[in-house]
């Protein structure tokens, strides 16, 4: 854990740095992905580069309207630097309605495009993995294995670095496939990623200590990501379905 | 490429039965996983860290008494640790204190923790009077308090619920009145 670098006079919040070296290297997959594609390779950057923006603004702004009246006080701190007032979830949301409307816009055709996002995504959660590693978020239960960590008070297992591993495993597997593409059927990329990831946090939830819990005792992360890898297979299955229909 | 048009993801027919493995697989593992009590912290372990117990300290005050956080259960607690010649300490104190004196009749305390081990009393006590601050200042004298709760970077504020339970850790500042405003709404909402 090493939330802060200390570079002389400079406390550099280390985890945030992190991610955004994640949206870099990702970004730049993508780039590659999206060549090999053959999409347009300046409008799919700026879908990224408007989504992340959009995605950052609305974060800022569910959030101040959540305390709204201490933001008409004080409209100057709409543009705060301070990560903590930000909404997170619907951050998220309003960055991917954005992304989505001018990647329509642009015309782009949305399978591929997801296709070419996919190898970007899986980098991304390498990144987040090493964020996680250095706040001590995502901590892992406690337990007493030789590999186990101190950690919160507690020895625990060091889910960051399960997390880690998996999330690399699966973006060489996901560059990989990346590169035999074009598949059978557009899509395929982008839904073996999400399965591959929604897998994995099937897998690692289970030695995580800070699980929200549902049901008494089942951890609500694992249902979700079934339902996802669930999903995902679906998608496969009716992807292939169509493209079987139609005439070849 | 003709390997993979080829290759059986292409088949739709594929996917259902692997569908039912998975969910077979995937439900047996969620059931096998399934969280002891002990698996999620409840709040239930002090470490300064957010859904955890603000680890307990007992403190002397400036200008005599002294304090100690678990009897301020009931009451949301901000726990700033400062020292007088760090810049942006100074700069958020007057903000601190603004929230203080608005939210303290809804059961805000705050508690502004002097490292007083890297700093001096004498100093401390001019910061204070300084900036005309009217809240309780626990002494840290020999540290315990920054080890426990890791102080890496001052100032570092924690924002604890009525049930001692941290809410929110805020590394670093200055913090803007806004920033601490809806901080200290969360805390003064959330816990019995």
């Amino acid at each position: 854990m090493l939330p802060i670098l200390q570079v002389g006079p400079l406390a550099i919040q280390l985890p945030g740095l992190l991610l955004l070296a994640g949206v870099w290297v990702g970004s730049s997959v993508i780039e590659k992905q999206a060549r090999r594609l053959r999409l347009p390779v300046a409008a799919l950057s700026n879908m990224v580069f408007i989504g992340l923006v959009a995605g950052l603004l609305g974060a800022r702004l569910w959030y101040a309207a959540r305390y709204l009246s201490v933001y008409m006080d004080n409209p100057l701190s709409l543009l705060s630097l301070n990560p903590t007032t930000l909404a997170p979830a619907e951050g998220m949301l309003s960055g991917l309605l954005v992304a989505l409307i001018y990647g329509q816009r642009k015309g782009l055709p949305l399978w591929a495009t997801l296709d070419a996002l996919a190898p970007g995504l899986a980098a991304f959660a390498v990144a987040y993995g090493f964020a996680n590693l250095a706040s001590g978020d995502a901590f892992g239960a406690p337990s007493d294995l030789p590999w186990s960590i101190d950690l919160w008070g507690a020895r625990r297992h060091p889910s960051q670095i399960y997390e880690i591993l998996l999330a690399g495993v699966i973006f060489a597997s996901i560059r990989e496939l990346g590169r035999r593409s074009p598949f059978s059927f557009t899509g395929f990329l982008f839904l073996a990623w999400v399965a591959l990831a929604a897998a994995s946090r099937l897998f690692l939830e289970a030695f995580r200590g800070d699980s929200a819990i549902v049901l008494g005792t089942l951890r609500l992360a694992q249902l979700v990501s079934l339902g996802v890898l669930l999903g995902a297979m679906l998608a496969m299955h009716l992807r292939a379905r169509s493209r079987e229909s139609q005439p070849a | 490429m003709a390997v993979w048009t080829a290759d059986w993801i292409a088949r739709p027919s594929r996917w259902i039965p692997l569908m039912g493995i998975t969910l077979a697989l995937g439900a047996a593992w969620i059931w096998m996983s399934a969280a002891p009590a002990a698996a999620t912290t409840g709040g239930q372990i002090p470490s300064p860290r957010e859904g955890f117990l603000a680890p307990d300290f007992t403190l002397e005050l400036l200008g005599g008494g002294q304090v100690t956080l678990s009897d301020l259960r009931g009451k949301a607690v901000v726990i700033n640790l400062w020292a007088s010649w760090c810049p942006p300490c100074r700069a958020e104190m007057p903000a601190i204190q603004r929230v203080y004196e608005s939210s303290s009749g809804r059961g805000l305390e705050v508690l502004a923790v002097n490292t007083t081990y890297q700093d001096s009393e004498r100093a401390a006590l001019e910061f204070t009077q300084e900036l005309g601050l009217t809240f309780p200042v626990p002494l840290d004298r020999s540290g315990t308090v920054s080890r426990s709760y890791q102080l890496r970077a001052l100032p570092s504020t924690f924002f604890v619920d009525r049930d001692g339970i941290i809410r929110k850790v805020i590394i670093g500042g200055p913090m803007s009145e806004v920033t601490i405003q809806t901080a200290v709404e969360e805390i003064l909402e959330g816990g019995g």
